[in-house]
């Protein structure tokens, strides 16, 4: 699986990252490399198999009441935000 | 023998029976660890004066005899886990300056334990490695030769506990996180089954793998952590409900009869043969012990690492999206849009290894690739763990080493990424099928640690402590220390 430049640009893209002009070829090696590597598994014979995304089957997801549990701290997590103005979170312009 | 080799349960009596105090122990741990830092690099951060405080509380609860087994213990948490109030970075830039606002249910547990944090343990960046060498600050050092790698991802507590420079660490396990640095560094690691332990404010890699454990100097001592760390947590949605047993008490399990299972394809190709001659004398102590050894075949296990390069990347692309310089973490400076405001604050808070394994994953859960990739992995993944079930059909527990060599040196598996990823060709069949496994000292290659790995079934920490524990009152690799840290 040979990746060209413009794949990894694609993929860097849907992945919001930003590569450096250095940066494309080394991850055109390496994730083509990978994606060989990883095309092994298609020897596997997986007819029938049920996919397994979790590793305790049967776990079965728990439902709490609707109702408040916890307080308002909004203060306390913003503290960590770059920039916050009136409770908001600030970012550039979305919309001209 | 000096205070810094004793093993937890003996720092404990050491407590009880006022030869020293809490906040004796905490300085002591605290001028190790910080005197380490130049050789060893195994703390992001030390948190000296949190220590101090919590362990002159730990002295008053002793004092008024309300004090439990580890009431005082001098303990250190990957960075991994959020702190409340301390800095918490996972070993990335783009974390450099996050302060967690709550603790992690791991780190609140072992505080109402009584255990004194002493620092912060290195680690690859979001636990991404198996060298320690992708961390934003720098590689730990193995402390039997600094020129070697400590293993990775919990190189950092990996190597703290090898040079008791603290007794125990916390550490998680996605691909062999625990047990591969704590068979290169010589101590005892344990990963116990997924849902365990609680997950809650572990920051996530790879959220059907990941599973917090310990790293301590013996399997008696990473059974008194994990009593305290483990147990359902109603914020952990894929916590399970299901009482602690006493692991403690487990641990005099008789071994005669124990049905081991030998893993048939982690002794082929591949393995060191010193290593190899390291694990078969360990099976031998098992066999002089009364316990039966079996060969046992899992056909699909050697398909574990490009399982795991699937479904890790495709969930770590997925948890890391929250990394968006909006909330939390990096900003890049001057974005004209939201857009370069999300490309550049990403691309420069994350290092080469965790783009690597974003993009992989974003590529394998893209449209036209997703059966082909990820949906395949999953099926393989099923595979996988049905040939554990079969085996647990036969055997007690399962036996192999944890790693195919020894340490290896800084910088000799940096370039090639594939290399690199069969570090963990022995220990992702345990993450995959969520299996508890433990990583135990059993000799040396040179002056090399090597791990033998005990894996049990779902559930089955007791039976895998009771191993180790069996062994390591048989032998004393577990009670050796660096030259330097003596």
């Amino acid at each position: 699986m040979a990746l060209t430049r413009e794949d990894i640009s694609k993929i860097a893209h849907l992945a919001r990252l930003e590569l450096n002009e250095s940066e494309i070829p080394v991850y055109q090696q390496s994730l083509s490399s990978i994606l060989d590597f990883v095309g092994e598994l298609n020897r596997a014979d997986t007819k029938g198999v049920e996919p397994m995304a979790h590793p305790l089957a049967g776990l079965a997801q728990r439902l709490r009441e609707d109702v408040v549990t916890e307080k308002d701290e909004h203060e306390r997590y913003q503290a960590n935000a770059p920039k916050v103005e009136a409770g908001l979170y600030l970012v550039p312009k979305v919309i001209e | 023998m000096s205070t810094h080799e004793k093993t937890v349960a003996e720092l404990a009596a050491g407590l009880r029976n006022k030869e020293f105090s809490s906040v004796e122990l905490a300085k002591l741990y605290l001028d190790r660890a910080e005197a380490s830092q130049p050789t060893l690099n195994a703390f992001v951060s030390v948190t000296r004066d949190v220590a101090l405080a919590a362990a002159a509380e730990a002295d008053r609860r002793i004092a008024e005899g309300k004090a439990g087994p580890l009431t005082g213990i001098p303990i250190a948490h990957k960075d991994i886990f959020c702190t409340e109030g301390i800095r918490t970075t996972c070993g990335s830039k783009m974390l450099d300056n996050f302060v967690a606002p709550y603790d992690a249910t791991v780190v609140t547990k072992l505080k109402e334990a009584g255990c004194v944090m002493i620092g912060k343990t290195n680690m690859d960046e979001f636990a991404m490695g198996s060298s320690n060498e992708t961390s934003y600050y720098g590689p730990v050092r193995n402390p039997w030769d600094t020129s070697m790698v400590p293993g990775g991802s919990s190189g950092g507590s990996a190597a703290a506990v090898a040079a008791r420079v603290v007794p125990a660490a916390t550490a998680t396990d996605t691909g062999g996180s625990i047990r591969q640095p704590a068979a290169l560094c010589g101590v005892t690691g344990l990963k116990p089954t997924y849902g365990r332990v609680s997950r809650y404010g572990m920051i996530a890699f790879a959220s059907s793998l990941d599973q917090g454990g310990v790293i301590a100097a013996s399997a008696e001592d990473a059974a008194l952590v994990l009593g305290a760390m483990a147990g359902f947590d109603p914020r952990d949605s894929t916590s399970v409900d299901r009482p602690v047993p006493d692991y403690v008490a487990a641990l005099n399990r008789p071994v005669k009869g124990l049905r081991i299972g030998l893993l048939k394809e982690f002794f082929e190709k591949g393995l060191d043969p010193e290593v190899e001659k390291r694990i078969r004398e360990a099976l031998d102590v098992y066999q002089k012990l009364g316990a039966e050894l079996h060969e046992v075949s899992l056909p699909s296990l050697p398909l574990s690492v490009p399982t795991y390069y699937v479904v890790a990347p495709a969930e770590c692309s997925s948890n890391l999206a929250r990394f968006d310089g909006v909330r939390f973490g990096h900003r890049a400076g001057n974005a004209k849009d939201l857009m370069e405001l999300y490309c550049r604050s990403r691309g420069e808070g994350f290092g080469a290894e965790v783009k690597r394994r974003i993009m992989t994953g974003t590529y394998v859960l893209s449209a036209g690739y997703y059966d082909a990739y990820y949906l395949q992995a999953q099926k393989v993944r099923q595979l996988i763990n049905k040939d554990f079930e079969r085996a647990f059909g036969e055997v007690d527990v399962l036996m192999g080493p944890t790693t195919p060599t020894p340490a290896f040196p800084l910088g000799a598996k940096t370039s090639d990424p594939i290399t690199m990823y069969l570090n963990d060709i022995y220990t992702i069949g345990a993450n995959l099928a969520g299996l508890p496994a433990m990583s135990v000292p059993c000799g040396f290659v040179g002056k090399l640690p090597v791990g033998l790995q005990i894996v049990g079934p779902h559930f089955g920490e007791e039976k895998i402590l009771g191993a180790a524990h069996a062994y390591q009152k048989e032998t004393d690799w577990h009670r050796r220390l660096p030259d330097g840290f003596k």
